[in-house]
């Protein structure tokens, strides 16, 4: 290859890669302003709305004045609820696929059970959380129906995470206790479980913000339009964040009328939910710098 | 041959060791003296690591092994199927090639087993604590820091302290895989001395990759090569004149 | 031997544990079962009504007229448009981003990157449909003078941005597991990293990035409150797509709540829901396959 002909290949692939890395660099680019501009957008719109009043007092006037405080209350119950049913039970399943059946046809099936459980559209899991638990256990719609319905929704999160950081304790951690003579059950529950315990707690708070966001499978099994007091007990209906949203902005006869409180709603949700998230995501890189081992 | 009836805590009789379908041991029989260091040596790969951890059902953990022939305990077979492997391992304790101190303080990685395998009373838990770590000559480095992460100790004292934690189980063996191989020669050097004063009580099993260190500590020195036992001697006569023209070779250095 | 005694319920304990965690472990799978078996309560019954070509292949939905009509064709080609073309954006984006954030990106921007995507895979439905209505309908609406800005247009970009994370981290998780050593025999060939990047890297993390598109696709076809708040609602087959259209999981989700209790209308609903639930199954045991498949065999054969 004579010198000129190579120089002008070589321009020409530069020139492709160039472009490529043009795409590339826009693509991440867009999908960081779909991110900003959404949340930009919403703090400058809502933000008037957030007074000390919208978030501690409960709507009035047929929900086109006042607060949210209701909302709030039942995202909570519902989302405490919802970890309170998924954490066990998905730090159970992880030590049982990571401690106890690493391989073999059970746990294959599991694994192919919790990926699929984790497909399931969330609508499908509010059919399910009505036909189950409103229905056929007689729960009526309710908070234990809704944060039953949610709990299994977000299982397969906590197993993931609780996996991960199950997996992530050093096998020399085992070793060392179990070469003292230490059953496995206790290794497990006095050396592995709380090495893992950020990462897991880690899952959990992820868990917790994907609950708290969630619409569709409390629609049928927990959320009231309009409650005018606080709930009592696990079978009261409560009003929840983003079901608010989804009413204020679809269902009213003031739908333009009522747009601050919608964005204010907004706002509120989003800086829990994405709050909640960056916990986590800030949890996390802690502990990967801080991890000693 | 030996004449003196001799008190063999530990004896392997025909011991096979599979991974899988590759066989890593074949036909090992040895007789471990209590009492005594017995050092096991041979280039990489040899199977000595996996037979110490055979000792003490360590290999349990992996998937897909297989053990075949006996391995005697006090003349109990430790893998006949009514033993508890938790049992032998309370007996024989190991220290590992690696510190491997629990991200614990350091009084609680000395009580961490006892306290598990049922000793409740806090002053026989604490005259334990000072024991295990004075038999490790530990005990005035950390006295005063007992409460202190073991993370934040050098990695000799870590090294002591996982000896004394397994001291604290009071065992009748204590199994080393290579303990002073990542350590500087000041902390090795210790180790070394710890050996010597320990096998007044204990029967201790050494794999060590350094044949000075084999040669410095151990009463007795097996010579394992890809998987079979080749010499099986007293420590002096397989660094002397060893029977074997194969262990020769090694420790000369003729092949490694 | 008060030892051996101690011993053996020691170890009795540890077998029961292990089953009583095997069990718990399992209850994703019976879990998975008991959705499937619920879904057949309520919905089965309507295939007393009609037939279950009719339903599923019928162009009229009107479950509420005398008599109802019970056909979701129009609802499943909603769902197909809308998710078709929320692809059409994602894929190219979540890929392209995922190479970015895997090959290219340096360290600090890679860490930031990383904790937008998962931000955005954050944000509630409900949000983005809330955000769809308010800013991209009214501006679709004026900008092509269309009668409504809630259509397929509309839900497919609120889709794509459910699905770009999605796709993004499976396929960036991919792009790592390519072995150092293929591309550092592409670099050493001379080859720039482009080339590398294009037919070294992505080839061999090619059926980790297909899982990553059909998990996106079934997020897409699953998700309910973009498409209820922004597909415009009408279940009709569309002809354009600035079109409105009803897909699946927003007829379920809007009509639910007015359906009388085990009518023919609720029951109706609980047959979409399994119509829905067998091809988001369809979709994660494809994925699965792909992934494991992958696993076992490794990059050997590409």
């Amino acid at each position: 290859m004579n010198g000129k002909t190579f120089e002008s290949s070589m321009r020409s692939r530069y020139f492709k890669q160039r472009l490529f890395f043009g795409a590339v660099r826009l693509s991440a680019l867009l999908i960081t302003l779909a991110l900003l501009g959404i949340l930009a957008y919403i703090l400058a719109n809502g933000f008037r709305a957030i007074t000390w009043e919208f978030l501690t007092q409960p709507p009035t006037d047929s929900m086109t004045k006042g607060g949210i405080m209701p909302a709030i209350v039942g995202t909570f119950y519902l989302t405490v609820g919802a970890i309170l049913v998924a954490l066990p039970l998905g730090v159970v399943s992880a030590i049982f696929l990571t401690e106890y059946a690493k391989q073999g046809a059970l746990s294959r099936i599991i694994r192919v059970g919790v990926n699929c459980l984790a497909g399931v559209p969330s609508v499908v899991f509010g059919l399910f959380g009505l036909g189950f638990f409103v229905v056929f256990l007689k729960f009526g719609s309710c908070i234990l129906a809704g944060a039953l319905t949610l709990g299994i929704l977000i299982l397969p999160t906590i197993i993931g995470a609780a996996e991960e950081a199950i997996k992530a304790v050093p096998q020399t951690f085992r070793e060392a206790s179990l070469a003292l003579g230490v059953s496995k059950w206790d290794t497990i529950f006095r050396i592995v479980l709380p090495s893992a315990l950020p990462g897991i707690l880690t899952g959990a708070i992820l868990g917790v913000g994907r609950a708290a966001g969630e619409t569709a499978p409390i629609m049928f099994t927990a959320a009231a339009f309009f409650t005018a007091v606080l709930p009592k007990s696990i079978f009261d209906e409560v009003m929840a964040l983003p079901y608010h949203i989804y009413v204020l902005a679809t269902a009213g006869t003031h739908i333009e009328e009522t747009r601050p409180l919608q964005y204010g709603t907004v706002l509120v949700l989003i800086a829990l939910v994405l709050g909640i998230d960056l916990i986590a995501i800030i949890m996390r890189s802690m502990i990967r710098r801080n991890k000693r081992w | 041959m030996v004449t003196v009836e001799k008190d063999f805590i530990i004896r392997t009789k025909g011991v096979d060791f599979f991974y899988g379908a590759f066989r890593a041991l074949s036909d090992i029989t040895m007789n471990f003296e209590k009492n005594r260091v017995t050092a096991l040596i041979g280039p990489s790969g040899c199977g000595k690591s996996t037979l110490l951890r055979l000792l003490n059902r360590m290999n349990d953990l992996i998937d897909g092994t297989r053990v075949e022939g006996e391995i005697l305990f006090e003349d109990r077979n430790i893998y006949a199927p009514d033993v508890d492997p938790v049992e032998i391992r309370q007996r024989i304790g190991m220290v590992f090639q690696k510190p491997n101190p629990f991200p614990k303080s350091i009084y609680n990685n000395i009580t961490y087993a006892p306290k598990l395998a049922g000793i409740r009373d806090s002053g026989e838990i604490e005259a334990l604590v000072e024991e295990s770590l004075k038999q490790v000559v530990l005990w005035d480095e950390v006295k005063d820091i007992l409460t202190k992460s073991a993370m934040t100790l050098s990695g000799g004292q870590q090294q002591r302290l996982c000896i004394a934690r397994a001291l604290a189980m009071k065992p009748d063996v204590i199994l080393m895989d290579e303990p002073t191989s990542a350590l500087d020669p000041i902390s090795t050097a210790k180790i070394e001395e710890l050996i010597d004063t320990l096998k007044k009580h204990y029967t201790i099993i050494i794999v060590t990759h350094n044949m000075q260190q084999a040669a410095r500590i151990s009463e007795y020195t097996g010579f394992f090569y890809l998987g079979k036992l080749i010499e099986f001697n007293a420590t002096e006569k397989i660094f002397t004149n060893p029977d074997v023209k194969h262990t020769e070779d090694y420790i000369t250095g003729r092949f490694g | 031997m008060k030892n051996r005694k101690h011993s053996l319920t020691k170890r009795v304990k540890e077998i029961a544990i292990r089953n009583l965690f095997g069990f718990f472990a399992f209850l994703s799978v019976l879990l998975l079962g008991l959705i499937l078996v619920f879904l057949f309560r309520e919905g089965i019954p309507l295939f007393k009504q009609i037939s279950v070509a009719d339903f599923l292949f019928g162009t009229a939905w009107y479950p509420t007229y005398e008599p109802p009509e019970y056909g979701i064709w129009p609802l499943i080609v909603g769902s197909l448009a809308v998710t078709f073309f929320a692809c059409l954006i994602a894929v190219p984006l979540g890929i392209l981003s995922a190479v970015y954030i895997a090959e290219i990106a340096p360290a600090g921007i890679k860490e930031i990157l990383k904790s937008i995507i998962e931000l955005l895979a954050g944000l509630p439905s409900v949000v983005l449909g809330f955000f769809g209505m308010v800013i991209v309908g009214p501006w679709l609406q004026e900008t092509f003078d269309l009668p409504t800005g809630l259509n397929i247009v509309n839900a497919a970009v609120m889709l794509a941005i459910m699905a770009i994370p999605t796709i993004s981290s499976i396929s960036e998780d991919a792009l790592y597991a390519v072995p150092r050593e293929f591309k550092e025999a592409s670099y050493a060939l001379g080859a720039t990293r482009y080339e590398t990047i294009i037919r070294v890297i992505i080839p061999a993390a090619l059926s980790g990035i297909s899982t990553a598109v059909i998990l996106g696709m079934a997020r897409a076809i699953g998700e309910t409150m973009v498409v209820l708040m922004v597909a415009g609602g009408a279940a009709a087959i569309p002809e354009s797509i600035f079109d409105a259209v009803r897909p699946m999981t927003a007829s379920i989700a809007a009509e639910m709540g007015e359906a009388p209790f085990r009518s023919g209308h609720y029951h109706a609903l609980f047959a979409t829901g399994i119509v829905l639930f067998m091809i988001t199954l369809a979709f994660n045991l494809i994925a699965d396959y792909i992934s494991n498949r992958f696993r076992e065999t490794g990059s050997g054969t590409l």
